[in-house]
């Protein structure tokens, strides 16, 4: 066995690393382009739609709620210091709308789906269904990954939106069962604090963390080695990255959009 | 003596092809992770042409039916299947020119979330022209030729390994592509089981005049492709007359250390001095 010099080794390292992110890039870069070539999928898109969306609707339900009641009970207890209590209706919604919705959502969806597409497609690879694929004519980016893409993306919109609800109802609920807030008083104030850029950057975040959770997904999958425990490295890899790449890249849109439409 | 069984013009016939053959290998090869495995490999596969590669275990065998399909590209070389250099092909137009060829994994490759029926038809599907009543048709024909029809409701998980093998092979011939290659078709299968599939594979060569290629660890089989003709007319496969020579387009091709140490035919094979062939074949 030939011993490597650390110099080599660290010149292996990054051109490995490179080129992992030139593969993702341009898988990610495919996924998109395969929608202008024939043919669509549109059963697969339709059956992963069910499974993105349906699926995770209890998750986000439960976790938006909560979340939104937490965010409650932290901005009453300082804003009671003020004696502003009123307020709450515009933090909760705010904070809801444009930061928790949408990284909550995103990290939920991300740690069910992301998983669950490394491990599929690793599945696949490692068991040669993806050669076979391949082998039959059909390409598995068209087959796989478009549709999973398209889908993520379709459904996380959604998703983020119900997601938002909860998270308003369950702020409302705090305020009114547990700080004697009027119901009405919350919903109006939270409804007229949320302005057309509120409501753009928690869509638009929605948007791009779909396709980071499907593209990561699927590129964590099909390039598993390794046998079942290289799949089982691919699906925790395809999490953490996703969830890591979700977090920065929501900063970074928080910061585009302020700069865009100019702060408050 | 008895005429040949398979007319003499038919089998010219493929062989004036032989102009454009199916398959090519010019000088491929191949290393994974530093260590060769196919060392500047040469040869040819007739349209109409059945070959068998033999080589010990990792000797590559599969790796060059992965490499004529476009699977794994060769470090150095070219591959010619059906004129076109798959070497320099992009991954978008091999897509188009593997529907052409059918392949049966060594490990069957069954998408195992499909049923028998979904991966059989997997290619039909695909396709998007054929009608439902005509998939249905052609699943059920294909699985006949297997004798699996009662399997088509269910999934590859439930089903033991060779009947996985089999369906692999339906699902590779249901298009009637015209290449089909064949990895280990009756690697670990009983006698009964195998000698279908050998039948399988000897109907596809004369009735069909499929090209492939056939890996196989058993030498015994290739001898019996290359000792019986298929007859068209009992729909079953007959031994060739004693003396009867080069009538089946059966080539045998043998693997050592990445090179190609026998390319010929069954009588050629009989009469190689070499001892490691002697030893093999013995
Ligand atoms: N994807 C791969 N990565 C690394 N090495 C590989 C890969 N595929 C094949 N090899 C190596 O290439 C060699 C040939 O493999 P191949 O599968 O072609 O053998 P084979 O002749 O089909 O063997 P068997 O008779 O056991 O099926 C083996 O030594 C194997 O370790
Ligand atoms: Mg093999």
């Amino acid at each position: 066995m030939e011993l490597i010099s650390p110099t080599d080794f660290a010149i292996d390292f990054a051109r490995d690393k490179v080129q992992a992110v030139q593969d993702y890039a341009l898988l990610a870069a495919r996924s998109v382009t395969n929608l202008f070539r024939r043919p669509l999928y549109v059963a697969d898109m339709i059956q992963q739609a069910d499974l993105i969306g349906v699926g995770s609707l209890p998750i986000v339900v439960l976790t938006g709620f909560f979340i939104g009641g937490a965010l409650a009970l932290n901005s009453a207890n300082t804003l009671q210091r003020f004696g502003s209590l009123s307020l709450i209706g515009q933090l909760v919604a705010v904070g809801m709308v444009t930061e928790l919705g949408p990284i909550i959502t995103g990290l939920m969806v991300s740690g069910r789906n992301a998983s669950g597409m490394a491990s599929e497609l690793g599945s696949m690879v490692v068991t040669e269904q993806i050669d076979a694929m391949r082998a039959l004519g059909t390409d598995p980016t068209k087959k796989l990954v478009t549709p999973r893409v398209i889908s993520t993306v379709f459904m996380l919109f959604f998703l983020t939106i119900i997601s938002d609800a909860c998270g308003l109802a369950g702020g409302g609920a705090v305020s009114s069962l547990m700080f004697g807030m009027d119901w009405h008083q919350y919903w109006s104030t939270a409804w007229q604090i949320l302005v057309f850029r509120d409501v753009f950057t928690g869509l638009v975040k929605p948007v791009l963390f779909g396709f980071i959770i499907a593209t990561v997904g699927c590129y964590y999958g099909l390039s598993a080695r390794g046998g079942t425990q290289g799949v089982g490295r691919a699906t925790t890899q395809a999490v953490v990255a996703s969830s890591i790449l979700i977090i920065i890249l929501d900063f970074f849109i928080t910061r585009l959009v302020m700069t865009i439409f100019g702060y408050r | 003596m008895t005429a040949p069984p398979i007319p003499v013009e038919s089998a010219l016939k493929s062989s004036q092809d032989a102009s454009s053959p199916a398959i090519v290998f010019e000088q491929v090869s191949i290393a994974f992770e530093r260590k060769p495995v196919l060392d500047g490999i040469s040869f040819h596969l007739a349209k109409g042409e059945t070959k068998a590669i033999f080589g010990v275990a990792g000797s590559g065998k599969s790796t060059i039916l992965k490499l004529s399909l476009g699977l794994l590209k060769p470090d150095d070389g070219h591959i010619y299947v059906l004129g076109e250099d798959v070497t320099e092909l992009s991954e978008e137009a091999l897509f188009d020119l593997r529907r052409k060829i059918g392949m049966v994994f060594q490990e069957s490759a069954l998408f195992d979330s499909l049923t028998v029926r979904e991966n059989v038809a997997f290619r039909l599907f695909e396709e998007g022209n054929v009608s439902e009543d005509e998939i249905e048709r052609r699943v059920r024909e294909a699985l006949s030729f297997v004798e699996l029809e009662h399997t088509v409701d269910m999934f590859p998980s439930e089903l033991s390994g060779g009947m996985r093998r089999r369906v692999a092979i339906a699902r590779a011939i249901v298009t009637q592509p015209e290449i089909i290659l064949y990895d280990s078709p009756t690697g670990g299968l009983d006698p009964v089981t195998s000698n279908t599939i050998i039948e399988l594979v000897v109907k596809q060569r004369d009735v069909y005049k499929t090209s492939s290629l056939l890996v196989t660890h058993r030498l015994q089989d290739a001898f019996t492709m290359a000792n019986h003709y298929f007859d068209r007319k009992a729909n079953q496969m007959k031994p060739l007359p004693p003396g009867a020579r080069g009538e089946v387009p059966m080539g045998f091709l043998i693997l050592r250390d990445g090179k190609v140490i026998f390319d010929g035919d069954v009588h050629e094979l009989a009469q190689s001095k070499d001892e490691y062939i002697r030893e093999y074949i013995s």
